[in-house]
């Protein structure tokens, strides 16, 4: 070994210690880089990933309140929640939803109709996890699945609460129903902040009690924290917050007597409201024909909406609260009082009835061909003489008219505590003014003052106006606000809340006059148009019958029954209140095309003042009384 | 007396097989494979016969490493060529006859059973470079990195190929330590690095499909949440959320919950992280850094050039292996199949750590045998 070799190697060593110094430096320099990062992210970052750690752990689960049960005055319960298992699919774990129910349909009975209705949800709700296909499954049917279960990826079986409107149609306009929550009430929960207690919450009232009285009956939605893993299996509850149920409503309706009601109108459309006078709690509320409304609860197939919404008689359609009718006769009582509190009339002064009333060139016909002869005020209302009013609305003029008749709430919003009121018309010059664009038809003509003083013309109503209308007059002038609710429930602990009677107004009536329509009202259910349809009757009561034209009839022209197609015939009315000294009860009446309000209305108004002042139950709808027809 | 002279037999035969164990590395080996328990035992809860098999693992893997110790140099030399030919035919054999798994053909089926030539080249590399270069030690040229350069481009070429991304590299930074630590000069070093980062974009084209995923996936994991990015975005989470003291042993919610994939295997480091916080960290950080020190200080005084470019291309792949996995775990490096070293649940890698491991410390051990 020389010197030069030896000294070559010392090099060589030297020059390879410092490559190994180099990369000492190199793998201090990555550890700092390391130790930076975790810095990084464990102290500086250490929040935000903290934060994602319990976002990944911890899952909220809401539970869903339990939907408080609607019950009638008597205790009757008329919408509850029951317990059932659903077959149900997640649509965003499915990758062909149609093969999917096809292949179902091979383990559980799935019809059509359960098909199309899944269609229809899969477009309305949007973004649910899990959608319904089969409802109300058995027990045999949930043992057939479960065995056959893992066929099913994202198909599954809930156990859920149900609502259930066990009397179906009866009181379905009142009670209205709940059904999927869509994007509109989406929009609605978020204006109202509401959404944060709608999680886990699939339905939502959608009209009717169910929709206005929505936030007592949700409830609170409960919260459990689960801590989960990553599969989103639940590993353990870390707390829990129990949910609140919902509030019971205990309305003023008497399910007896919306059931006389509903039976006696049989098959015929139409509506009747009968309210409490001294409370404006509503006793029936009716509107035929109904619908069932547990076809709404799980979305309804397009089958049965298509019926329901395509029918002639339109079912759908809630007459007593939107529909709007003229008064026809029932308009007198309040034109009569009208003039007594203008003192344009007094009670015994009478005029002379020729059977029609000349104006402006055109005659007015009375019904009674030849006339009434001398009419004071009570024979008016009693024989319901047109002749006598033609002439009491030419004295009047028509801003008196509806100043007065207004005062009865005709023509604006009841206030009912359902939603979707129609306001109606309650004609006056200003009225028209605003109706109408053209000058020539802005103008109020005194003619048109004539065929409003008899309920006809521009006058239209909700039978829920004139029912409220009779009330008040039936309680001395004394307005309560319409509601459905008594009281409201809190199902935790019993505790009842009373939805106290509002009164609205009390209308300055001079109680003599008063006295004088109210007397004139009982008389006609004892010797006037109504007589026959209270024969017999042991309680007193005051009434008047209504017929409104549906049809235009040409001046000199009888209008008979028999030759006008149904559709065509005159809508019957009939407003009532009894016992006369202390009214109970007072109701508005409308048969759709029923004809004279003495021969279709009265007779279901009997029924039901019967029923609810002496327990009387009738079993069959009420007949018609063909013999009642003369007067209106 | 017969037993007397057994005993006296086993002592001296105990003393001559530990006697070229290094002391101070056994030591710094041993904190961080007890760490590694403690970790793996946490990792593995739902799967306690892991514990077992990794206790197994690392008593077999031991031996090795005290086997290893015993294999004289100028054996491994004698040895060097002929592994790096059969590597190189075994690649071939693969390229040619390989069986496809996962898309890559990296396995080679030998009838009974199936290998990985790829692995064997982790070794072979180093050996066959150092090897080279100790033959050339007195008249090493600049030519003599150009054949380095091919012995080690012809296996990573077919590596690459199969695709295997991530053994290549690993296996060119095995040969490109030895290259560098057999100097190398620094102007062609820096050629390389500005010539590297210059044909980064040319890289980028050959890359495959899942390759440049991967990549994409690093710069922004939230671009693909549930598929590559998930295993970044959760163990960033962990590692993240385990703070400055960590959530505590046995209380990591990302491990116990199972968001961290491969928890016991590759991502093992951020169960560590989530339980054991920035001080553990820090802690396991000082002790490869402890390893790696003293490795590199039993290269650096290693008797000939090639046990000290053994020594030192060991020393630097295992320092690889852990910057590589932590580095991938908390997020600033692509994900690569590479484990934590002497951490991570698998024989194979603890197997093949305590061999390397072993062969360091026979090249330091034979030092003092020439002094003596």
């Amino acid at each position: 070994m020389s010197f030069g070799e030896f000294r070559n190697t010392e090099n060589e060593l030297y020059n390879f210690q410092t490559r190994v110094g180099v990369a000492g430096g190199i793998v201090m320099i990555a550890f700092l880089i390391l130790l930076s990062r975790f810095f990084y992210l464990q102290v500086i970052k250490h929040d935000y990933y903290h934060t994602k750690a319990e976002d990944n752990r911890i899952s909220v689960v809401p539970i869903t309140p339990n939907r408080g049960n609607i019950i009638d005055r008597n205790g009757v319960v008329l919408a509850r929640n029951y317990s059932a298992y659903t077959l149900e699919i997640a649509p965003g774990k499915v990758t062909d939803v149609e093969q999917v129910i096809t292949e179902l349909a091979g383990v559980i009975d799935i019809r059509p109709s359960d098909r199309n209705r899944f269609r229809r949800l899969m477009i309305e709700a949007k973004g649910a996890d899990t959608l319904p296909i089969r409802t109300r499954l058995t027990d045999e049917e949930v043992a057939k699945f479960a065995a056959n279960r893992y066929r099913f990826p994202g198909v599954e079986i809930r156990a859920r609460l149900f609502r259930q409107y066990p009397f179906a149609e009866r009181a379905s306009h009142a009670l209205g129903y709940i059904g999927r929550i869509n994007n509109t009430d989406v929009d609605w929960l978020e204006d109202n902040g509401l959404e944060a207690n709608y999680k886990g919450t699939d339905h939502i009232g959608k009209t009717g009690i169910e929709q206005s009285y929505e936030t007592e009956l949700h409830g609170s939605t409960g919260y459990e924290q689960v801590e989960v893993d990553a599969a989103g299996r639940g590993v353990r509850t870390l707390s829990r917050t129990p949910p609140t149920s919902g509030n019971n409503l205990i309305l003023t309706l008497d399910m007896g007597l919306q059931d006389v009601v509903e039976t006696a109108f049989g098959d015929r459309r139409g509506a009747l409201i009968a309210i409490e006078p001294s409370t404006g709690g509503i006793l029936a509320f009716v509107s035929k024909p109904g619908f069932d409304p547990n076809l709404f609860v799980d979305g309804i197939d397009p089958a049965s909406w298509k019926e329901l919404n395509e029918s002639i008689d339109r079912p759908l359609n809630n007459r007593a609260l939107t529909g709007v009718y003229p008064p026809g006769s029932t308009f007198k009582p309040y034109m009569a009082l009208a003039a007594l509190e203008t003192g344009k009339r007094t009670p015994t002064q009478t005029i002379f009835d020729p059977g029609y009333f000349d104006f402006g060139g055109r005659r007015f016909r009375d019904d009674k061909v030849g006339g009434h002869g001398l009419v004071d005020m009570y024979k008016s209302i009693v024989v319901s003489c047109d002749t006598y009013y033609y002439n009491l609305g030419n004295d009047l003029g028509i801003d008196n008219i509806s100043r007065f008749i207004g005062q009865f709430g005709l023509g604006s919003q009841t206030g009912i505590d359902v939603q979707g009121e129609s306001t109606g018309v309650l004609p006056s010059q200003e009225w028209k003014m605003k109706r109408f664009r053209r000058p020539d038809q802005q103008k109020w003509y005194a003619g048109e003052t004539i065929s409003v003083a008899i309920g006809q013309g521009y006058n239209a109503y909700t039978p829920l106006q004139l029912a409220l209308a009779i009330s008040t007059l039936a309680n001395n002038g004394v307005m309560y606000k319409p509601h459905l609710v008594k009281y409201i429930e809190n199902v935790n602990t019993g505790e009842r809340r009373m939805v106290e009677p509002e009164p609205v107004k009390t209308i300055p009536l001079k109680p003599e006059n008063i006295e004088v329509i109210k007397h004139a009202l009982a008389g006609v259910n004892t010797e006037g148009t109504a007589a026959r349809a209270f024969v017999g009757a042991t309680y007193t009561s005051g009434g008047k019958t209504g017929t409104a034209q549906v049809i235009a009839i040409k001046a000199g022209e009888k209008y008979v029954e028999s030759r006008v197609a149904e559709r065509h015939r005159d809508h019957a009315l009939y407003i009532a209140f009894a016992p006369v000294e202390s009214p109970k009860i007072a109701l508005a009446v409308l048969v759709e095309n029923g004809g004279f309000g003495a021969s279709a209305a009265a007779p279901i108004a009997r029924l039901v003042l019967d029923y609810y002042l002496l327990g009387k139950k009738p079993n069959k709808p009420a007949a018609a009384d063909d013999k009642a027809s003369d007067g209106d | 007396m017969a037993t007397d002279t057994f005993a006296e037999v086993m002592r001296r035969l105990i003393r001559r097989v530990a006697e070229p164990l290094d002391a101070t590395l056994l030591a710094i080996i041993m904190s961080i494979v007890l760490l590694g328990m403690v970790t793996l035992y946490s990792a593995s809860y739902e799967n306690p016969a892991r514990i077992v098999a990794q206790l197994a693992n690392i008593g077999f893997a031991f031996i090795i490493m005290v086997v290893a110790a015993q294999i004289p140099p100028q054996l491994l030399m004698r040895l060097a060529p002929p592994l790096y030919l059969l590597g190189v035919v075994l690649l071939v054999g693969v390229a040619l006859f390989g069986d496809i798994r996962n898309g890559a053909r990296r396995w080679l089926s030998l009838g009974v059973t199936s290998i990985q030539p790829s692995e064997l080249m982790k070794i072979a590399m180093p050996l066959m470079l150092a090897w080279y270069f100790h033959r050339r030690e007195s008249v090493l040229r600049i030519y003599d990195y150009a054949i380095a350069v091919i012995i080690l481009v012809i296996p990573v070429a077919l590596i690459a190929r199969q695709p295997d991304l991530g053994t290549a590299l690993l296996v060119s930074a095995a040969g490109f330590y030895v290259i560098f630590l057999a100097g190398l000069s620094w102007k062609i070093i820096l050629g390389g690095i500005v010539g590297g980062m210059a044909s980064l974009p040319l890289l980028w084209g050959v890359l495959h499909d899942y390759q440049r995923k991967r990549i994409l996936t690093l710069l922004d994991p939230s671009e693909d949440p549930l598929g590559a990015g998930y295993h970044i975005i959760q163990s960033t989470i962990a590692v993240g959320s385990g703070g400055i003291m960590g959530k505590g042993w046995l209380h990591g919610t990302q491990t116990h919950l199972e968001f961290i994939p491969e928890r016991s295997t590759d991502f093992i480091f951020a169960v560590f992280s989530e339980e054991f916080g920035l001080i553990g960290n820090t802690l396991l950080l000082v002790l490869y850094m402890a390893l790696i020190a003293r490795g590199l200080m039993m290269a650096a005084n290693a008797p000939t050039f090639f046990a000290r470019l053994l020594a030192g291309a060991i020393i630097l792949i295992f320092f690889t292996y852990a910057f590589v996995n932590m580095g991938m775990v908390s997020g600033i490096l692509p994900v690569v199949g590479v484990p934590l070293p002497l951490v991570s649940y698998g024989g194979t890698a603890l197997v093949t750590l305590f061999f390397g491991l072993g062969i360091l410390m026979s090249m330091h051990r034979h030092r003092k045998l020439v002094q003596t």
